[in-house]
Protein backbone atom coordinates (compact mmCIF):
# COMPACT_ATOMS: atom_id res chain seq x y z
CA UNK A 1 0.00 0.00 0.00
CA UNK A 2 3.07 2.25 0.29
CA UNK A 3 1.91 4.26 -3.40
CA UNK A 4 -1.48 4.46 -2.44
CA UNK A 5 -1.33 8.34 -1.95
CA UNK A 6 -0.22 8.29 -5.59
CA UNK A 7 -4.05 7.45 -6.33
CA UNK A 8 -6.40 10.09 -5.92
CA UNK A 9 -9.48 9.10 -8.00
CA UNK A 10 -12.03 7.26 -7.98
CA UNK A 11 -11.88 3.30 -7.03
CA UNK A 12 -13.65 0.56 -5.99
CA UNK A 13 -13.94 -0.18 -1.93
CA UNK A 14 -15.21 -3.45 -0.78
CA UNK A 15 -17.61 -3.89 2.67
CA UNK A 16 -19.88 -5.97 4.13
CA UNK A 17 -23.16 -4.44 4.25
CA UNK A 18 -26.21 -6.37 6.44
CA UNK A 19 -24.36 -9.44 5.59
CA UNK A 20 -23.98 -8.62 1.63
CA UNK A 21 -19.92 -8.31 0.46
CA UNK A 22 -20.60 -5.02 -1.44
CA UNK A 23 -17.87 -3.06 -4.20
CA UNK A 24 -18.41 0.28 -5.39
CA UNK A 25 -16.74 2.45 -7.22
CA UNK A 26 -16.24 5.82 -5.01
CA UNK A 27 -13.80 8.57 -3.85
CA UNK A 28 -12.07 7.90 -0.80
CA UNK A 29 -13.75 11.00 0.70
CA UNK A 30 -16.76 10.17 0.39
CA UNK A 31 -19.14 10.00 3.05
CA UNK A 32 -20.07 6.28 4.11
CA UNK A 33 -23.78 8.07 4.45
CA UNK A 34 -23.93 8.90 0.90
CA UNK A 35 -22.80 5.72 -1.06
CA UNK A 36 -25.07 4.00 1.55
CA UNK A 37 -28.03 5.81 0.60
CA UNK A 38 -27.20 6.74 -3.02
CA UNK A 39 -25.28 3.85 -4.16
CA UNK A 40 -26.51 1.15 -2.26
CA UNK A 41 -30.17 2.56 -2.14
CA UNK A 42 -30.01 1.56 1.38
CA UNK A 43 -32.28 4.94 2.35
CA UNK A 44 -33.42 3.61 5.69
CA UNK A 45 -30.68 5.52 7.31
CA UNK A 46 -31.24 8.99 7.42
CA UNK A 47 -29.16 12.19 7.25
CA UNK A 48 -30.11 14.64 10.04
CA UNK A 49 -27.68 17.45 10.60
CA UNK A 50 -24.84 16.14 8.54
CA UNK A 51 -22.48 16.90 11.40
CA UNK A 52 -22.26 14.34 13.86
CA UNK A 53 -25.17 16.32 16.63
CA UNK A 54 -28.23 14.04 15.76
CA UNK A 55 -27.38 10.90 15.26
CA UNK A 56 -29.60 10.18 12.58
CA UNK A 57 -27.04 8.31 10.47
CA UNK A 58 -25.65 6.00 13.06
CA UNK A 59 -24.73 2.65 11.92
CA UNK A 60 -22.75 -0.03 13.39
CA UNK A 61 -19.50 -0.26 11.50
CA UNK A 62 -17.64 -3.58 13.17
CA UNK A 63 -19.61 -3.32 15.90
CA UNK A 64 -19.32 0.41 17.05
CA UNK A 65 -22.01 2.68 16.99
CA UNK A 66 -20.97 5.73 14.70
CA UNK A 67 -22.00 8.61 12.97
CA UNK A 68 -22.29 7.55 9.01
CA UNK A 69 -22.08 11.26 8.51
CA UNK A 70 -18.67 11.49 9.40
CA UNK A 71 -17.08 8.32 8.11
CA UNK A 72 -14.66 8.99 5.07
CA UNK A 73 -15.76 5.87 3.02
CA UNK A 74 -12.04 4.62 2.85
CA UNK A 75 -11.95 3.85 6.41
CA UNK A 76 -15.09 1.74 6.13
CA UNK A 77 -12.68 -0.59 3.64
CA UNK A 78 -13.74 -4.13 4.33
CA UNK A 79 -15.36 -2.93 7.66
CA UNK A 80 -18.79 -4.81 8.28
CA UNK A 81 -21.68 -2.70 8.23
CA UNK A 82 -25.24 -2.72 10.09
CA UNK A 83 -27.51 -0.56 8.87
CA UNK A 84 -31.74 -0.34 9.95
CA UNK A 85 -32.21 -2.67 6.70
CA UNK A 86 -30.17 -5.76 8.44
CA UNK A 87 -31.60 -6.03 11.91
CA UNK A 88 -35.00 -7.73 11.03
CA UNK A 89 -34.98 -11.59 10.33
CA UNK A 90 -38.30 -13.25 9.53
CA UNK A 91 -39.76 -11.54 11.99
CA UNK A 92 -39.14 -7.89 13.54
CA UNK A 93 -36.15 -7.38 15.90
CA UNK A 94 -37.19 -7.02 19.38
CA UNK A 95 -36.17 -3.24 19.23
CA UNK A 96 -38.52 -2.68 16.30
CA UNK A 97 -41.50 -4.61 17.96
CA UNK A 98 -40.70 -2.67 21.25
CA UNK A 99 -40.63 0.54 19.31
CA UNK A 100 -44.05 -0.25 18.04
CA UNK A 101 -45.69 -1.48 20.75
CA UNK A 102 -44.93 1.82 22.72
CA UNK A 103 -45.29 4.37 20.34
CA UNK A 104 -41.76 5.13 19.95
CA UNK A 105 -41.91 6.30 16.50
CA UNK A 106 -43.45 9.48 15.10
CA UNK A 107 -42.19 10.83 11.91
CA UNK A 108 -39.66 8.40 12.04
CA UNK A 109 -37.14 10.47 10.53
CA UNK A 110 -34.84 9.89 14.09
CA UNK A 111 -35.69 5.91 14.69
CA UNK A 112 -33.64 3.95 12.61
CA UNK A 113 -30.42 6.17 14.72
CA UNK A 114 -32.27 5.45 18.08
CA UNK A 115 -32.70 1.86 17.27
CA UNK A 116 -29.35 1.10 16.35
CA UNK A 117 -28.09 2.99 19.24
CA UNK A 118 -30.41 0.97 21.71
CA UNK A 119 -28.92 -1.70 19.77
CA UNK A 120 -25.48 -1.07 20.66
CA UNK A 121 -26.70 -0.26 24.25
CA UNK A 122 -28.19 -3.65 25.21
CA UNK A 123 -25.33 -5.51 23.28
CA UNK A 124 -23.02 -3.50 26.17
CA UNK A 125 -25.52 -3.51 29.20
CA UNK A 126 -28.08 -5.52 28.80
CA UNK A 127 -29.78 -4.50 32.29
CA UNK A 128 -29.51 -1.15 31.39
CA UNK A 129 -31.29 1.79 34.21
CA UNK A 130 -33.31 4.27 32.91
CA UNK A 131 -30.02 6.60 33.36
CA UNK A 132 -27.78 4.62 31.11
CA UNK A 133 -30.98 4.11 28.24
CA UNK A 134 -31.01 8.37 28.87
CA UNK A 135 -27.06 8.24 27.89
CA UNK A 136 -26.79 5.32 25.67
CA UNK A 137 -29.49 7.89 23.63
CA UNK A 138 -28.22 11.42 24.06
CA UNK A 139 -26.43 11.38 20.49
CA UNK A 140 -29.81 10.77 19.02
CA UNK A 141 -32.46 13.61 18.77
CA UNK A 142 -35.83 13.49 17.94
CA UNK A 143 -37.09 16.61 16.78
CA UNK A 144 -40.64 15.28 17.52
CA UNK A 145 -39.96 15.27 21.02
CA UNK A 146 -40.93 11.95 22.09
CA UNK A 147 -38.28 10.49 24.14
CA UNK A 148 -40.63 9.11 27.13
CA UNK A 149 -41.80 6.60 24.72
CA UNK A 150 -38.74 6.20 23.24
CA UNK A 151 -37.13 5.58 26.75
CA UNK A 152 -39.86 3.16 27.34
CA UNK A 153 -39.40 1.17 23.93
CA UNK A 154 -35.99 0.49 24.88
CA UNK A 155 -37.08 -0.28 28.50
CA UNK A 156 -39.11 -2.80 27.10
CA UNK A 157 -36.88 -4.41 24.51
CA UNK A 158 -34.16 -5.02 27.49
CA UNK A 159 -37.18 -6.82 29.38
CA UNK A 160 -38.06 -8.55 26.89
CA UNK A 161 -34.87 -9.89 25.78
CA UNK A 162 -33.20 -10.37 29.17
CA UNK A 163 -36.97 -13.14 29.73
CA UNK A 164 -35.97 -14.47 26.68
CA UNK A 165 -32.72 -15.63 27.37
CA UNK A 166 -33.99 -16.63 30.48
CA UNK B 1 -21.94 23.84 0.41
CA UNK B 2 -21.22 20.76 0.65
CA UNK B 3 -17.70 19.14 -0.57
CA UNK B 4 -16.95 17.72 -3.29
CA UNK B 5 -14.89 14.26 -2.71
CA UNK B 6 -13.31 14.57 -6.01
CA UNK B 7 -11.41 17.21 -4.65
CA UNK B 8 -9.82 15.59 -1.92
CA UNK B 9 -7.38 13.22 -1.39
CA UNK B 10 -7.82 10.58 1.40
CA UNK B 11 -4.83 7.84 1.88
CA UNK B 12 -4.59 5.27 4.63
CA UNK B 13 -0.49 4.05 4.30
CA UNK B 14 -1.54 1.90 7.09
CA UNK B 15 1.63 1.82 9.29
CA UNK B 16 3.18 4.65 11.80
CA UNK B 17 6.07 4.42 9.76
CA UNK B 18 4.71 4.70 6.07
CA UNK B 19 1.99 7.85 7.56
CA UNK B 20 5.56 9.39 9.29
CA UNK B 21 7.82 9.29 5.96
CA UNK B 22 4.70 10.70 3.90
CA UNK B 23 4.51 13.55 6.30
CA UNK B 24 8.52 14.63 6.12
CA UNK B 25 8.11 14.04 1.97
CA UNK B 26 6.38 17.49 2.11
CA UNK B 27 5.87 18.90 5.42
CA UNK B 28 2.31 20.55 5.73
CA UNK B 29 0.74 18.54 2.80
CA UNK B 30 -1.01 15.77 4.45
CA UNK B 31 -3.38 16.34 7.20
CA UNK B 32 -3.85 13.61 9.71
CA UNK B 33 -7.46 12.56 9.85
CA UNK B 34 -8.34 9.83 12.81
CA UNK B 35 -12.30 9.12 13.56
CA UNK B 36 -13.22 12.29 11.70
CA UNK B 37 -15.24 13.82 14.50
CA UNK B 38 -14.17 17.37 13.98
CA UNK B 39 -12.78 17.09 10.40
CA UNK B 40 -15.49 15.73 8.93
CA UNK B 41 -17.80 18.11 10.15
CA UNK B 42 -15.56 21.15 8.32
CA UNK B 43 -15.62 19.17 5.09
CA UNK B 44 -19.51 18.46 5.39
CA UNK B 45 -19.86 21.89 5.51
CA UNK B 46 -17.79 22.52 2.80
CA UNK B 47 -15.24 24.41 5.04
CA UNK B 48 -12.01 21.66 5.14
CA UNK B 49 -9.22 23.34 3.65
CA UNK B 50 -6.62 21.09 3.53
CA UNK B 51 -7.13 18.74 0.30
CA UNK B 52 -4.99 16.30 1.23
CA UNK B 53 -5.58 13.78 4.07
CA UNK B 54 -3.63 10.92 5.83
CA UNK B 55 -5.77 8.46 8.14
CA UNK B 56 -4.36 7.82 11.42
CA UNK B 57 -7.34 5.82 11.75
CA UNK B 58 -6.60 2.95 13.83
CA UNK B 59 -3.26 2.49 13.47
CA UNK B 60 -2.14 0.22 15.99
CA UNK B 61 1.44 2.49 17.03
CA UNK B 62 -1.78 5.02 18.41
CA UNK B 63 -3.83 2.52 19.96
CA UNK B 64 -4.03 1.41 23.86
CA UNK B 65 -3.06 2.49 26.86
CA UNK B 66 -0.04 1.46 28.88
CA UNK B 67 -0.25 1.32 32.84
CA UNK B 68 3.67 1.28 34.14
CA UNK B 69 4.25 1.82 37.40
CA UNK B 70 4.62 5.52 37.54
CA UNK B 71 2.53 6.49 34.64
CA UNK B 72 0.48 5.74 32.09
CA UNK B 73 0.68 6.30 28.46
CA UNK B 74 -2.04 6.86 26.71
CA UNK B 75 -1.91 6.64 22.71
CA UNK B 76 -3.09 9.40 20.61
CA UNK B 77 -5.44 7.17 18.71
CA UNK B 78 -7.24 6.35 21.86
CA UNK B 79 -10.51 7.33 21.67
CA UNK B 80 -13.19 8.73 24.34
CA UNK B 81 -15.01 5.39 24.84
CA UNK B 82 -11.99 3.59 25.76
CA UNK B 83 -10.68 6.38 28.01
CA UNK B 84 -14.08 6.62 30.05
CA UNK B 85 -13.84 2.54 30.80
CA UNK B 86 -10.61 1.94 31.21
CA UNK B 87 -10.36 1.28 35.16
CA UNK B 88 -6.79 2.83 35.97
CA UNK B 89 -7.99 6.52 34.08
CA UNK B 90 -11.42 6.23 35.88
CA UNK B 91 -9.79 5.84 39.34
CA UNK B 92 -6.63 7.88 38.94
CA UNK B 93 -7.56 10.35 37.02
CA UNK B 94 -11.37 10.79 37.04
CA UNK B 95 -11.27 14.51 35.70
CA UNK B 96 -10.10 12.83 32.42
CA UNK B 97 -12.66 9.82 32.22
CA UNK B 98 -15.93 12.06 33.28
CA UNK B 99 -14.70 14.64 30.24
CA UNK B 100 -14.16 11.83 27.89
CA UNK B 101 -17.95 10.32 29.22
CA UNK B 102 -19.13 13.92 28.55
CA UNK B 103 -18.03 14.58 25.10
CA UNK B 104 -20.55 14.30 22.16
CA UNK B 105 -22.92 11.24 22.78
CA UNK B 106 -21.73 7.45 22.12
CA UNK B 107 -20.98 7.39 18.38
CA UNK B 108 -18.64 10.55 18.44
CA UNK B 109 -16.89 8.97 21.63
CA UNK B 110 -16.41 5.86 19.79
CA UNK B 111 -14.54 7.70 17.37
CA UNK B 112 -13.09 11.16 18.66
CA UNK B 113 -9.87 10.53 20.26
CA UNK B 114 -7.63 12.04 22.49
CA UNK B 115 -4.84 12.82 19.83
CA UNK B 116 -7.77 14.41 17.91
CA UNK B 117 -8.52 16.69 20.97
CA UNK B 118 -5.45 17.96 21.58
CA UNK B 119 -4.46 18.61 17.96
CA UNK B 120 -7.21 20.53 16.82
CA UNK B 121 -6.63 22.58 19.78
CA UNK B 122 -10.28 24.04 20.89
CA UNK B 123 -10.32 26.13 23.72
CA UNK B 124 -13.57 24.58 24.65
CA UNK B 125 -12.51 20.71 24.41
CA UNK B 126 -13.76 19.15 27.53
CA UNK B 127 -10.52 16.91 27.84
CA UNK B 128 -7.90 19.52 27.96
CA UNK B 129 -8.37 21.45 31.41
CA UNK B 130 -7.65 17.52 32.86
CA UNK B 131 -4.63 17.34 30.69
CA UNK B 132 -3.44 20.74 32.20
CA UNK B 133 -4.10 20.04 35.94
CA UNK B 134 -2.55 16.47 35.44
CA UNK B 135 0.53 17.80 34.05
CA UNK B 136 0.57 16.21 30.94
CA UNK B 137 3.48 15.42 29.06
CA UNK B 138 3.09 14.85 25.07
CA UNK B 139 5.37 12.82 22.94
CA UNK B 140 5.61 13.94 19.56
CA UNK B 141 7.06 11.86 16.09
CA UNK B 142 8.53 12.12 12.98
CA UNK B 143 11.13 10.50 10.74
CA UNK B 144 13.75 12.70 12.50
CA UNK B 145 12.86 10.38 15.86
CA UNK B 146 10.72 11.22 19.11
CA UNK B 147 10.24 14.00 21.47
CA UNK B 148 8.64 14.83 24.82
CA UNK B 149 7.29 18.33 25.53
CA UNK B 150 4.94 19.82 28.67
CA UNK B 151 1.15 19.87 27.52
CA UNK B 152 1.35 23.05 29.31
CA UNK B 153 2.68 25.60 26.30
CA UNK B 154 1.53 22.95 23.57
CA UNK B 155 -1.30 26.04 22.47
CA UNK B 156 0.65 28.60 21.17
CA UNK B 157 -2.62 30.55 20.01
CA UNK B 158 -6.14 30.17 19.40
CA UNK B 159 -6.36 26.32 17.47
CA UNK B 160 -2.53 26.56 16.99
CA UNK B 161 0.03 24.25 18.68
CA UNK B 162 3.77 23.48 18.58
CA UNK B 163 3.67 20.55 16.00
CA UNK B 164 5.80 21.01 13.10
CA UNK B 165 4.61 19.93 9.60
CA UNK B 166 6.39 16.61 9.71
CA UNK B 167 5.11 15.30 12.86
CA UNK B 168 2.36 13.43 14.39
CA UNK B 169 0.83 13.66 18.27
CA UNK B 170 2.04 9.57 19.34
CA UNK B 171 0.83 9.62 23.05
CA UNK B 172 0.28 11.64 26.16
CA UNK B 173 1.91 10.38 29.44
CA UNK B 174 0.47 11.17 32.93
CA UNK B 175 1.82 10.63 36.00
CA UNK B 176 0.59 8.58 38.55
CA UNK B 177 0.67 10.79 41.52
CA UNK B 178 -2.72 12.20 42.19
CA UNK B 179 -4.66 9.21 44.06
CA UNK B 180 -4.30 11.46 47.45
CA UNK B 181 -6.09 14.61 46.06
CA UNK B 182 -9.70 15.74 45.30
CA UNK B 183 -10.54 15.81 41.85
CA UNK B 184 -13.11 18.14 40.63
CA UNK B 185 -14.67 18.92 37.60
CA UNK B 186 -17.83 20.67 36.28
CA UNK B 187 -18.98 21.66 32.08
CA UNK B 188 -21.51 24.26 31.90
CA UNK B 189 -23.23 23.91 28.72
CA UNK B 190 -26.83 24.35 27.46
CA UNK B 191 -27.76 20.74 27.61
CA UNK B 192 -26.15 17.90 29.74
CA UNK B 193 -25.29 16.01 26.23
CA UNK B 194 -23.75 17.03 22.78
CA UNK B 195 -22.94 20.27 23.93
CA UNK B 196 -20.07 22.08 23.21
CA UNK B 197 -18.91 24.21 27.10
CA UNK B 198 -19.82 27.81 27.64
CA UNK B 199 -17.43 27.09 30.58
CA UNK B 200 -15.56 24.24 32.25
CA UNK B 201 -13.79 23.49 35.65
CA UNK B 202 -10.72 20.91 36.10
CA UNK B 203 -8.92 20.94 39.18
CA UNK B 204 -7.55 18.95 41.91
CA UNK B 205 -6.09 19.86 45.27
CA UNK B 206 -5.19 18.90 48.99
CA UNK B 207 -6.01 20.36 52.38
CA UNK B 208 -3.80 19.44 55.27
CA UNK B 209 -3.75 21.11 58.84
CA UNK B 210 -6.47 23.53 57.84
CA UNK B 211 -4.37 25.06 54.65
CA UNK B 212 -4.41 24.00 51.24
CA UNK B 213 -1.29 22.32 50.06
CA UNK B 214 -1.75 21.39 46.40
CA UNK B 215 -3.99 23.35 44.31
CA UNK B 216 -4.48 23.02 40.37
CA UNK B 217 -7.05 24.44 38.75
CA UNK B 218 -7.91 24.72 34.56
CA UNK B 219 -10.40 25.99 32.57
CA UNK B 220 -12.12 25.93 28.91
CA UNK B 221 -13.55 28.26 26.81
CA UNK B 222 -12.60 30.97 28.67
CA UNK B 223 -9.33 32.11 26.68
CA UNK B 224 -7.70 31.19 23.22
CA UNK B 225 -6.06 28.49 24.80
CA UNK B 226 -7.48 26.02 27.25
CA UNK B 227 -6.04 28.33 30.47
CA UNK B 228 -4.50 26.95 33.89
CA UNK B 229 -5.33 29.49 36.42
CA UNK B 230 -1.58 30.29 38.22
CA UNK B 231 -2.36 33.42 39.51
CA UNK B 232 -5.49 31.97 41.06
CA UNK B 233 -3.58 29.21 42.45
CA UNK B 234 -1.13 31.47 44.31
CA UNK B 235 -3.77 33.38 45.39
CA UNK B 236 -5.11 30.39 47.19
CA UNK B 237 -1.83 28.18 47.94
CA UNK B 238 -0.83 27.58 51.62
CA UNK B 239 -3.81 29.44 53.34
CA UNK B 240 -7.17 28.46 55.17
CA UNK B 241 -10.26 29.03 52.79
CA UNK B 242 -12.44 31.15 54.80
CA UNK B 243 -14.72 33.85 52.66
CA UNK B 244 -11.83 36.30 52.79
CA UNK B 245 -10.00 33.66 50.38
CA UNK B 246 -12.79 32.78 48.20
CA UNK B 247 -13.32 36.73 47.84
CA UNK B 248 -9.30 36.57 47.06
CA UNK B 249 -10.09 33.47 44.11
CA UNK B 250 -12.78 35.50 42.89
CA UNK B 251 -10.92 38.59 42.02
CA UNK B 252 -8.22 36.39 40.62
CA UNK B 253 -9.90 34.08 38.26
CA UNK B 254 -11.59 37.04 36.54
CA UNK B 255 -8.28 38.95 36.11
CA UNK B 256 -6.29 35.95 34.43
CA UNK B 257 -8.93 34.94 32.06
CA UNK B 258 -9.78 36.18 29.00
CA UNK B 259 -13.53 35.23 27.81
CA UNK B 260 -14.92 36.55 24.78
CA UNK B 261 -18.58 36.92 23.54
CA UNK B 262 -19.57 34.20 21.03
CA UNK B 263 -22.22 32.00 19.42
CA UNK B 264 -22.13 30.36 22.90
CA UNK B 265 -22.24 33.02 25.50
CA UNK B 266 -21.26 36.21 26.37
CA UNK B 267 -17.82 37.03 28.42
CA UNK B 268 -19.84 38.76 30.91
CA UNK B 269 -22.04 35.34 31.96
CA UNK B 270 -18.43 33.38 31.49
CA UNK B 271 -16.35 35.35 34.05
CA UNK B 272 -19.05 35.14 36.47
CA UNK B 273 -19.65 31.49 36.26
CA UNK B 274 -15.55 31.17 35.86
CA UNK B 275 -15.47 32.57 39.46
CA UNK B 276 -18.57 30.80 40.67
CA UNK B 277 -17.03 27.23 39.52
CA UNK B 278 -13.61 28.32 41.44
CA UNK B 279 -15.72 29.11 44.68
CA UNK B 280 -17.71 25.60 44.09
CA UNK B 281 -14.44 23.91 44.04
CA UNK B 282 -12.31 25.64 46.93
CA UNK B 283 -15.61 25.15 48.84
CA UNK B 284 -15.74 21.15 48.22
CA UNK B 285 -12.24 21.50 48.81
CA UNK B 286 -12.59 23.05 52.04
CA UNK B 287 -15.31 20.26 52.93
CA UNK B 288 -13.10 17.38 51.44
CA UNK B 289 -16.13 16.51 49.90
CA UNK B 290 -15.35 14.05 46.74
CA UNK B 291 -16.74 14.83 43.32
Amino acid sequence: MSNSHEISGRREFCFTVNGERKTVPAYPMERLLDVLRHQLRLTGTKEGCGEGECGSCAVLMDGILVNSCLVPLLQAQNANILTIEGLAGAGLHNLQQAFLHCGGTQCGICTPGMILAALYLLKKNPFPTIEDIREGLSGSLCRCTGYMQIFEAVEEAARRQTSDEV
Amino acid sequence: MRSNPRDYQLVAPGTLHAVLSLLAEAPGKWLPIAGGTDLMVLYGAGKLAARNLVSIWSLPELRGIEVLPDQVRIGAGCTYAELREHPVIAREFPLLARAASWTGGTANQNRGTIGGNIVNASPAADSLPALLVYEAELILVSVRGERRVPYLGFHTGYKTTQLAGDELLRAVCLARQFSECLHHTRKVGARSAQAIAKVAIAALGGVAGGRVQEVRIALASVAPVPLRLFETERAVKGKSIDKCLLAAARRATVSEIRPIDDIRSTARYRSAVSSNLVEEFLRRLSAGAPI
